[in-house]
């Protein structure tokens, strides 16, 4: 096959993988009457994206929705750190009685779907009173055995001598946990990162279980209100909405292309 | 030394131990327990009715539609996405330039809300102000109304799943083919492997058994949670045409508040999700070797 010809169909599928992106912005430009005469133009004749966006901002809490996806992740992927690093350097370079047993139980939860544990951890929330907060959102997703699984190792590979010195300095195991293991496992952190935003960023099955109204929607259940609840046939405001929400995933993408990429690819095995 | 090791080791795994004790192994037990129950949301204490949840599901149409819906689904999604994951991570290897260009151009339905992008598709699908039915009336063919109509709902979502899976799969085949040294090519070549198909045939194919088996058992599962279109664009309609598991169990539960119902759907999601990974093993410790 020739390179021209290679080039050629790369060129053709891609346009084809970005036809949704290209035309979810060009709609949020458009007026509505230009939308429902279904033209194949995709710049618009007269531009309308104040209305569009300026729609979705007077309907819906967009910020809000921004804002509790941002406390969403952080606080997840704080609280998966805390506990998975300890734990994934205990399990990588420390002996101690039952480790087996604790590995043993770390792969078996790799089998779990999250959607398993979900209904018991909804009646769990709602039991006490829990529902439509912060916590919800966040407690059922801080640990996961994925993270102390990559971490451990990531940490056997690290120079026993690194510990041994950092203990002839005279730190304690927990400060060595912070100060000398993870400053050397940034390339599995970042990953792990990136995968973890990536995944509740986008997550609608949980959010959708624990949180009605607009107060602590995230941006995939915000989308999806807007969707039902306000937008109707009004699809330029609609496109504007999903714009809004998707874009700083996907600038972020943009701008750390190689370490999403590579991310994802070492922590694919998750799913 | 060792006393303390062995003190810090439990300390520092406590942490976890008891958030997986918590929020994983003791939900996921109970969710198994109340699959034998008939517990509903506020009705307590729920009764042992041992496997008359299963029984029902296999006369409640609503759980075989939903059932077989999703298989159809995986059924297209999961090799399509495959082969044409394999098929992008090839050419883009093989172009001269771009690669870097190309490979974000598929990836981003991976980092991309997919709520978001699923009412994207909507638009371009939607029957009369649609992008796609218009490029189709100019050319004097009338496009079905692809979300609404129970003939090709089940079709549209799971191209939908296929446009998003695609590039996940070309990043996890383009890791596997950088592992395959280039000099085993340019000696098949030389061996007599002329054309690129023969040297793809018996150098490449072989080498990515692995990455392949991976790849094929990840795109499984993850197709079997479909979840997020279904949810956003269909709620399973029309007439139950596009009903998934995660979307009965869903509903069962959280709409319905019948959750020894919804749990006896999820121990069959479960029992699904673990068969696909025992089947990887088994497949890895036979067949797949380097060869």
């Amino acid at each position: 096959m020739g390179s021209a010809i290679r080039l050629g169909m790369l060129s053709a599928l891609g346009l084809f993988v970005l036809l949704p992106y290209i035309w979810m912005l060009s709609a949020s430009l458009k007026p509505t009457d230009e939308i429902f005469r279904a033209s194949l133009t995709l710049i618009p004749e007269t531009f309308a994206a104040a209305e569009n966006f300026g729609r979705v901002f007077a309907r819906v809490p967009v910020l809000d929705y921004l804002v509790n996806g941002v406390i969403v992740c952080a606080g997840i992927l704080v609280f998966q750190l805390l506990f998975a690093v300890p734990a994934g350097y205990a399990l990588a370079k420390l002996r101690f009685a039952g480790r087996e047993f604790v590995f043993g139980a770390v792969m078996l939860g790799l089998l779990v779907p999250p959607h398993v544990p979900a209904l018991p951890l909804y009646a769990g929330l709602s039991a006490v009173g829990w529902l439509n907060s912060f916590g919800a959102l966040i407690v059922p997703s801080t640990i996961s055995v994925f993270a102390i699984f990559l971490f451990r190792q990531f940490f056997k590979s690290l120079p026993d001598e690194l510990i041994h010195a950092a203990r002839i300095d005279g730190m304690s195991e927990l400060s060595i946990v912070w100060r000398v293991i993870l400053p050397n496992a940034w390339p599995a952190a970042t990953a792990f990162a990136i995968f973890s935003v990536v995944a509740h960023w986008n997550d609608l099955f949980w959010p959708l279980i624990v949180v009605t109204g607009h107060e602590r929607a995230t941006p995939a259940l915000g989308v999806l209100y807007f969707r039902t609840e306000e937008a109707g046939d009004d699809f330029g405001a609609l496109m504007a909405a999903c714009t809004i929400m998707t874009a700083p995933l996907i600038l972020a993408f943009l701008v750390a292309q190689r370490r999403f990429v590579e991310g994802i690819a070492t922590t694919g095995l998750k799913g | 030394m060792r006393k303390g090791e062995s003190l810090a080791g439990w300390l520092l795994t406590l942490p976890a131990a008891i958030a997986f004790l918590l929020l994983l192994l003791l939900p996921t037990l109970a969710a198994v327990t109340l699959a034998f129950t008939d517990y509903e949301l506020g009705e307590w204490p729920p009764h042992w009715i041992g496997l008359e949840n299963f029984t029902e599901m296999w006369t409640d149409r609503g759980f075989l539609t939903s059932f077989r819906n999703t298989v159809v689904y995986v059924a297209i999604v999961a090799p399509v996405s495959v082969l044409g994951g394999l098929g992008l991570a090839l050419l883009i290897e093989s172009a001269a330039r771009g690669r870097a260009f190309f490979r974000a151009v598929f990836f981003l339905p991976v980092v991309s809300l997919t709520v978001a992008m699923a009412a994207a598709w909507q638009y371009l699908l939607h029957p009369t102000i649609g992008p796609v039915n218009a490029v189709l009336r100019s050319l004097g063919i009338a496009g079905p109304a692809w979300l609404s109509s129970s003939d090709t709902v089940l079709l549209s979502l799971a191209f939908i799943g296929v446009w998003e899976a695609v590039g996940f799969n070309m990043v996890l085949f383009m890791a596997g083919l950088t592992a395959i040294p280039k000099e085993l090519r340019e000696a098949a070549a030389v061996d007599g492997a002329q054309t690129a198909w023969d040297r793809f045939r018996l150098v490449t194919w072989p080498l990515l058994g692995p990455t392949t088996l991976f790849v094929v058992t990840i795109s499984l599962i993850r197709s079997v949670r479909v979840f997020d279109t279904v949810a956003v664009l269909t709620r399973g309609g029309p007439n139950k045409a596009s009903e998934v598991l995660l979307y009965t169990m869903y509903t069962e539960g959280f709409t319905y508040l019948r959750l020894g119902y919804s749990a006896a759907i999820t121990l069959v999601f479960l029992v699904i999700v673990l068969g696909l990974m025992l089947l990887q093993t088994r497949v890895l410790d036979r067949r797949v070797h380097y060869g």
